[in-house]
C-alpha cells in the first residue's frame, strides 16, 4: 500500500518536473514548482518526516512561491530565449544524472536498519534524548541540542541572506498611499484576512514552542508568522503592512535572533560549561535543555520571521 | 454502532474524493477560465469537505478530530475567498467571461 502512494507520488514528481520544463509562462512555473514542494511535502510524510515535510510545505510551497511570483512580477513574465543549443546542458545533465544512478547502486536498501547511517550516532541519539534531554520529539533535541552548533551556523546563513537582499534591494518605505490600487473593491478577501491573521500568529507560536513535542520549530514558526503578516500586505496594502511591523524595527529583529541564540551559547561558558551546553542554564540538567532548547528556538524564529519579511518587502516595494 | 460510524464514515470519504473528480474533470472540460473556476471551487470545498468529515468519524472523540475541525473551518473560509479573489483578479486585469450571444447566432 504504501510503496502504491510512493510510485503515485514520485510520478507526480516526475510529471511536474517535466511541466516545468516545458513551460514558457514563468507565473506557471512558479505555480508548478510550488506544487512539487507540495508533492516532496507528502512524500516525506509517508516517509515518516514529519518535520522536514512542515517546512517543506511552509517554505517551499508557501513563502518561497510567494517570493518567486514577487520577483516575476518585477521582471517579465516570459522565458528569454535562449540563444545556444542545448545539446551541451543536456551532455552534462545526462552524465551527471548516469554518475549519480550509478553512485546509487552501492547504496544500502531503502529502510535497511543496518544501513551506516543508523549504524553512526543516530542509535546514540535516538536513546539518550528521552535520558538526557527529555524531549519527545528526537528531532529537535538532535537539531537544536546535539547539533546546536550547526543549526547556529544556518541561522547566521539566513540572517546573511537577508543583508544581502537588504545590501542588493534597498529599501522604499512608503508613507502614503495606504491604499493599493483595485484592493478598496476585495471586502471578502479582508474580512477573511482579518480573521485569518491572528489564528495564523497563534498556530506560528504554537509550531514555535509545542516544536519540542510535536513537529515544528523555530523555522517553520518563522516563516508562518511571515506569511501572516504577508497576508496582511496583500489584503490591506504595504503601506499598512509596514506601519504594524516596520523595516528598521525588522532589521533589528534580524540580528536580535542570531545574537539570544549566540548568547544562550555564552551563556553557557559563564556558567561553567561549554558553549551552546544547556545543561548547566538551570539547577537540574533536564530543566536547562529544555529552557536553552526554548531560547534558541525563540532566537531562530525572530531572525527567520525578520529575514523573510525583509526579502518580502524588498521585492515588493520595488514595484512602485 | 462501530460499523454505522465506519459505514458513513466510508461514504463520506469516497462521497467526498468523487466530488474532487468532478471538480477536476470541470477543470479539464469547460470552456473558460470562470467556468472552470466554478467547478474547481464548488467541487473543492464541497469534496475536502465531506472528506475532511470522514475523517473526524474515523478519527472519534480525539485531539485528531479538533484538529481536523480546525482545518475544516479553515478551509470553509479558505478555498471560497481564494477563488473569489482569483476571479476578480482576473475580471480587473480585463479577462472576459465567455458568454453565448444570442444576436450573433
Amino acid at each position: 500500500m504504501e510503496h502504491l502512494i510512493d510510485i503515485v507520488l514520485l510520478g507526480l514528481l516526475m510529471i511536474t518536473g517535466f511541466a516545468i520544463v516545458r513551460m514558457k509562462s514563468l507565473l506557471a512555473v512558479a505555480m508548478l514548482t510550488s506544487i512539487y514542494s507540495l508533492l516532496s511535502a507528502s512524500l516525506f510524510v509517508v516517509l515518516d518526516a514529519v518535520d522536514v515535510a512542515l517546512t517543506e510545505a511552509a517554505i517551499g510551497a508557501g513563502i518561497s512561491t510567494i517570493l518567486m511570483l514577487a520577483t516575476v512580477a518585477l521582471t517579465s513574465d516570459e522565458e528569454k530565449k535562449s540563444r545556444h543549443t542545448p545539446l551541451l546542458p543536456l551532455a552534462v545533465v545526462t552524465l551527471t544524472g548516469a554518475a549519480l544512478i550509478y553512485g546509487t547502486l552501492d547504496m544500502p536498501h531503502y529502510g535497511d536498519p543496518a544501513a551506516p547511517v543508523h549504524q553512526h550516532v543516530a542509535s546514540t541519539y535516538l536513546h539518550d534524548t528521552s535520558r538526557e534531554i527529555g524531549v519527545p520529539n528526537v528531532v529537535t533535541s538532535v537539531l537544536a541540542s546535539y547539533r546546536g552548533y550547526d543549526t547556529l551556523g544556518e541561522v547566521t546563513v539566513i540572517f546573511t541572506a537577508g543583508a544581502g537582499v537588504l545590501a542588493l534591494l534597498g529599501y522604499r518605505t512608503r508613507r502614503r498611499n495606504i491604499e493599493g490600487p483595485g484592493i478598496r473593491k476585495l471586502v471578502v478577501l479582508r474580512v477573511i484576512a482579518k480573521l485569518f491573521f491572528p489564528l495564523i500568529l497563534l498556530f506560528a507560536l504554537y509550531v514555535l514552542f509545542h516544536g519540542d513535542y510535536g513537529p515544528g520549530g523555530g523555522f517553520q514558526a518563522g516563516v508562518i508568522f511571515a506569511t501572516g503578516f504577508i497576508l496582511y500586505a496583500l489584503a490591506f496594502g504595504l503601506g499598512n503592512a509596514q506601519r504594524v511591523i516596520p523595516q528598521p524595527l525588522l532589521r533589528i529583529m534580524a540580528a536580535v535572533g542570531v545574537l539570544i541564540y549566540a548568547a544562550v551559547g555564552i551563556e553557557g561558558i559563564l556558567l561553567g560549561g561549554k558553549f551552546l551546553e544547556y545543561g548547566v542554564l538551570a539547577d537540574d540538567p533536564v530543566t536547562g535543555q529544555h529552557l536553552g532548547i526554548l531560547l534558541i528556538e525563540l532566537g531562530v524564529g525572530i531572525t527567520v520571521t525578520a529575514v523573510m519579511l525583509i526579502i518580502y518587502y524588498g521585492f515588493v516595494s520595488r514595484r512602485h | 454502532m462501530d460499523m454505522v460510524v465506519e459505514i458513513l464514515s466510508w461514504i463520506l470519504l469516497l462521497g467526498g474524493a468523487a466530488f474532487l473528480l468532478i471538480g477536476a474533470i470541470g477543470v479539464l472540460r469547460f470552456p473558460d477560465f470562470y467556468t472552470r473556476l466554478h467547478a474547481v471551487s464548488v467541487c473543492d470545498t464541497l469534496g475536502a469537505g465531506l472528506v475532511l468529515i470522514g475523517l473526524m468519524l474515523q478519527g472519534g472523540f480525539s485531539l485528531v478530530t479538533v484538529k481536523l475541525l480546525l482545518i475544516f473551518y479553515f478551509m470553509m473560509f479558505s478555498g471560497p475567498t481564494a477563488v473569489h479573489a482569483l476571479a476578480h483578479a482576473a475580471l480587473r486585469s480585463k479577462l472576459k467571461p465567455l458568454v453565448d450571444d444570442h444576436e450573433s447566432r
